[in-house]
């Protein structure tokens, strides 16, 4: 038990370790890369500043030393990002740190939404569809699934904004909040708020929930020919208890692996969806940082965005192992991840 | 007896589902766009016809043309070739990786197991499209193939879990611990017992890595982050929404509405396909066909369980 634990951390612990040291390792060394850009930048604006005073801003900026041995300048880059230390960003000419600690509740925001809708209709639908399987209601909920799914959610995205944002003006083409409202916790800023995440939710939400509407039916559809649903039916326990501790349960826990990648897939895919709707989250600044080159920048939302993705993941995995015992007295040994 | 096992019984059963039968139908269109329509179709020139036509107008520019007079219907065709070879690069990629960690990890067990595992599991949690994103400016790929491998960078890591678990299953079985009790060496039980009994979860990976492919990269093009060294569906869509500012100026949103169903469309057709071949492999459903019964209705559905199982 509490060696599940233990190693569910240590891996999340390494993860993170793995990506920062990732990132580390494609500013420092990629020939052409990152340090060679903002040093050219550099020499470029300044013009004629000595190297030592190059070589210092490129420090500042990149929050790699490019004097040290590679192993000082490793373990200074990792004791930097642990203090929260991202390096400046060279287009805003502000802490990297800082303008990714503003975006990133934005992002959190919507994509918690999000999940919670796109599981929320797809276990529904997934145990309806099951309940009436073969039906006509099934069939047609299961194509209309596929078609929805088989739409990149940044497709959606473009449409509606056109549509919704563009052509009738339904919904804002940009922006988290209208500038009229108070930031606090007054129902104009939410509900301000919630009208500018509606078009980013609702192209996921759209976009997603088919497949896990699928993978419910399905689980739900085995469950139903299990046997021990069959004794439970038997010893006459109430339809309503059947239906939620032995179908749902059983039917759900398979879907936290959808749920885990969903997690992944929603965060990577913010850069492109808050580039659309102009939404500035922390994809949104990734994206500013690809364009301006602004490598400080975007190497630190990349890596906010995977250590927001590791998190989440592993709280996930804490959760599933509290809901099936399988999971922790296994050692960790998850199952058909 | 070897082509009627593997041709024309599988051929037959993917018939017989209608989600496959279209899938595979909207699959070919686009397989024989790229190969014959490349030669039918001439390549899209500036000023081939009149600037920003609406499709459908007029038939000598079916989808229309853009505000330079290129062709869309010509710059769709045109870009297949280097998107089919993207599909397949990643999907073979993915597939070869996957199946070699997953089979060694699971056959193997062990210390073996647990660091290729954990190294899956990284993988698996770093979340794939900034990753693509950042490999992708720093590389520069320029070759399709080398962009597929990119684009798929973490996608092999969801089979290979699957092939894990599905291979520890196997193992436990009468007949492979038969086969190992006949001295049958390692090798030739993983290939002639274990990989058989994998393949609907490499032919859905197959599909699933398609569509990876096919979303990832349009939208790494879309974005601009790719060198549009070829044309894709993204740099159509790039240019009509930065260039030709479709989303606010009237006339061009057909410019960017073009490139966008072609690439629903085809994503539509993988995914029905993957659906429907999940049959393809039970082989209760093939043996029934072998001896040309008829299937009963209600009992073949397995609601494209691996399809939706592994998709990453």
């Amino acid at each position: 038990m509490v060696n599940y634990y233990l190693a569910r951390t240590a891996q999340a612990l390494f993860t993170v370790f793995a990506v920062m040291t990732l990132a580390f390792g494609l500013i420092r060394l990629m020939p052409g890369g990152p340090m060679d850009f903002v040093r050219a930048q550099l020499q470029q604006e300044a013009g004629a500043v000595d190297q030592a005073q190059i070589n210092a801003m490129v420090e500042v900026y990149t929050n790699v030393h490019p004097e040290q041995p590679l192993l000082d300048q490793y373990v200074d880059y990792m004791s930097g990002i642990m203090r929260g230390d991202l390096g400046v960003s060279m287009w805003y000419d502000r802490p990297v740190s800082e303008i990714l600690a503003m975006a990133l509740p934005w992002t959190v925001f919507v994509m918690t939404i999000s999940l919670a809708f796109t599981f929320g209709i797809g276990i529904s639908l997934g145990a309806a569809m099951a309940y009436a399987e073969g039906s006509r209601f099934d069939s047609i909920s299961t194509l209309v699934s596929i078609f929805l799914n088989s739409i990149p959610y940044y497709v959606a995205a473009i449409v509606m904004v056109y549509f919704l944002g563009y052509e009738s003006g339904m919904f804002p083409i940009g922006g988290r909040i209208s500038s009229d409202v108070t930031p606090g916790l007054n129902i104009p800023f939410i509900a301000s708020a919630f009208y500018h995440a509606a078009l980013p939710i609702a192209s996921f939400v759209i976009t997603a929930f088919g497949i896990q509407a699928l993978a419910m039916r399905g689980n739900s559809i085995r469950v139903l020919g299990e046997d021990y649903l069959r004794v439970a039916q038997l010893r006459g326990l109430p339809p309503h208890d059947i239906a939620l501790r032995y179908i749902g349960r059983n039917a759900i826990l398979p879907m936290y692996t959808g749920f885990m990648i969903s997690i992944g897939f929603m965060f990577g895919g913010s850069v492109i969806l808050e580039e659309i709707f102009a939404y500035p989250g922390v994809g949104f600044y990734m994206f500013r940082g690809i364009e301006a080159r602004d490598y400080p920048l975007m190497m630190g939302a990349f890596i906010l965005i995977t250590v927001a993705v590791v998190i989440g993941v592993y709280v996930a995995d804490l959760t599933y192992g509290k809901l099936d015992p399988r999971a922790s007295t296994k050692g960790g040994d998850r199952e058909a991840f | 007896m070897f082509l009627n096992d593997w041709l024309i019984t599988p051929l037959r059963v993917i018939w017989d589902d209608w989600r496959a039968r279209v899938g595979g139908i909207i699959i070919l269109l686009y397989v024989l766009m790229g190969t014959i329509g490349v030669v039918l179709i001439s390549e899209p020139r500036p000023g081939d016809g009149p600037r920003l036509i609406r499709p459908f107008q007029d038939w000598a520019h079916p989808l229309g043309t853009d505000i330079n007079g290129n062709d869309l219907f010509a710059q769709t065709v045109h870009a297949t070739p280097p998107m089919l070879e993207m599909i397949v690069a990643g999907a073979v990629f993915t597939t070869a990786l996957a199946m070699v960690v997953g089979t060694l990890s699971g056959y193997k067990g062990g210390i073996v197991d647990r660091l290729l595992m954990t190294f899956t599991d990284i993988l698996l949690t770093i979340p794939g499209l900034p990753l693509v994103i950042v490999l992708a400016l720093v590389l520069d790929p320029r070759q399709p193939w080398v962009v597929g491998v990119i684009l798929t960078i973490n996608a092999w890591a969801g089979l290979a879990r699957a092939i894990r678990s599905q291979v520890l299953t196997i193992r436990e079985e009468a007949y492979i611990e038969a086969a190992r009790l006949m001295g049958i060496s390692t090798w030739r039980i993983l290939l002639k017992d274990i990989t058989p009994s994998l393949m609907p979860y490499v032919l859905v990976n197959f599909v699933n890595a398609a569509r990876t492919v096919v979303f990832a990269s349009v939208a790494l093009y879309f974005l601009g982050i790719l060198p549009d060294t070829f044309l894709n569906w993204g740099v159509m869509m790039n240019y009509a929404y930065s260039v030709g500012g479709a989303l606010y100026t009237s006339g061009t949103a057909h410019w960017l509405f073009v490139p966008l169903m072609t690439i629903v469309v085809l994503s539509f057709g993988l995914i029905l396909f993957a659906q429907g071949t999940d049959r393809v492999f039970n082989p209760r459903v093939r043996a029934r066909h072998a001896s040309q019964d008829d299937l009963e209705p209600g009992e073949d559905d397995m609601s494209g369980e691996v399809a939706t199982q592994i998709r990453g």
